[in-house]
């Protein structure tokens, strides 16, 4: 049984699904960024998949600009989360409610 | 071949995926979430994408999940963060109604072969080419305006990294506590005297 597209299509989706259920159901901020990263590779896989079967390297560009992204966002996204929990010493999610924004 | 390998690395990253997803400890979820972001690199070197799993073990192992160690340092992560879910059911309505409409989404063109290419990137150079070259090529000729201004966000969020963790480097929370915890100790000292 050869491995086709369509298996990289739903193991992406079922990764993508996975960190769906963290951002849906964790509280806990760290866990919420670890879920983002679970998506963005699962993404990924769907892009390198999609760019194999298809002869077109344009998919993977797109992963590497999306691993620059993560990166960024995990440098930005930390540094804050440190600055919130020196404010007020938790990283649960819902102390982020008290900004009533 | 393939297949063994594609079975054995889904069922790996599917597995420590769901722990990092539901462990309790954020500790284990780091070293879950470090080990699937390995075993994806198995699957770019199984799509023929060598570069692209090189650039994730060094980018994702390496910096960003060392990233979130250091990060985690900050943080006591032994106290365990308290999670209350107001409603279970609508969380889980939720996540179960958005994966089967993204599975129908992004395997049903597929499934029913309608989707064409409609502009191949076809250069000539690349033939012959390995992933690497052809990858260096194609990033340096088409995607070079969009390469530098990654570049230039990277550089950016590298600053902004810096000044938001670092700007209150010197009062740092456990020393801080134990200052507290000696200064009360001193009290004590001086009240029994």
């Amino acid at each position: 049984m050869t491995i086709g597209l369509t298996h990289y299509l739903v193991l992406a989706t079922i990764l993508f699904v996975i960190g769906l259920i963290g951002v849906v159901r964790r509280k806990n901020l760290l866990l919420l960024f670890f879920s983002t990263e679970i998506l963005l590779n699962a993404i990924n896989i769907g892009f390198a998949a999609v760019s194999k079967y298809y002869g077109d390297l344009t998919g993977q560009m797109f992963s590497f600009f999306i691993i620059a992204v993560a990166a960024s966002e995990v440098a930005v996204g930390l540094g804050l989360l440190v600055l919130w929990y020196k404010r007020n010493g938790t990283i649960d999610l819902d102390s982020l409610q008290e900004m009533k924004g | 071949m393939e297949a063994i390998a594609f079975y054995l690395f889904s069922a790996l990253t599917i597995v420590l995926f769901l722990i990092v997803v539901f462990s309790k400890n954020a500790l284990y979820s780091m070293s879950a979430l470090a080990g699937g972001m390995i075993l994806i690199s198995g699957f770019f070197f199984l799509l023929d994408a060598d570069f692209l799993g090189v650039v994730q073990i060094i980018v994702y192992t390496g910096a960003v999940m060392a990233l979130y160690a250091f990060g985690m340092m900050f943080f006591d992560t032994t106290k365990d963060v308290k999670e209350k879910i107001n409603d279970k059911k609508i969380a889980n309505i939720l996540w179960i109604s958005a994966g089967v409409l993204l599975l129908c989404i992004i395997t049903a063109p597929f499934i029913g072969n309608h989707l064409a290419l409609d502009a191949p990137l076809n250069i000539s150079i690349l033939e012959g080419a390995n992933n690497p070259q052809a990858v260096g090529i194609v990033l340096f000729t088409k995607y070079l305006a969009q390469f530098e201004l990654a570049a230039v966000m990277l550089l950016v969020a590298m600053i902004a990294g810096i000044i938001l963790v670092g700007k209150k480097m010197d009062d740092s929370i456990t020393l801080k506590e134990m200052d507290e915890k000696i200064d009360a100790e001193e009290f004590d000292m001086k009240d029994n005297k």
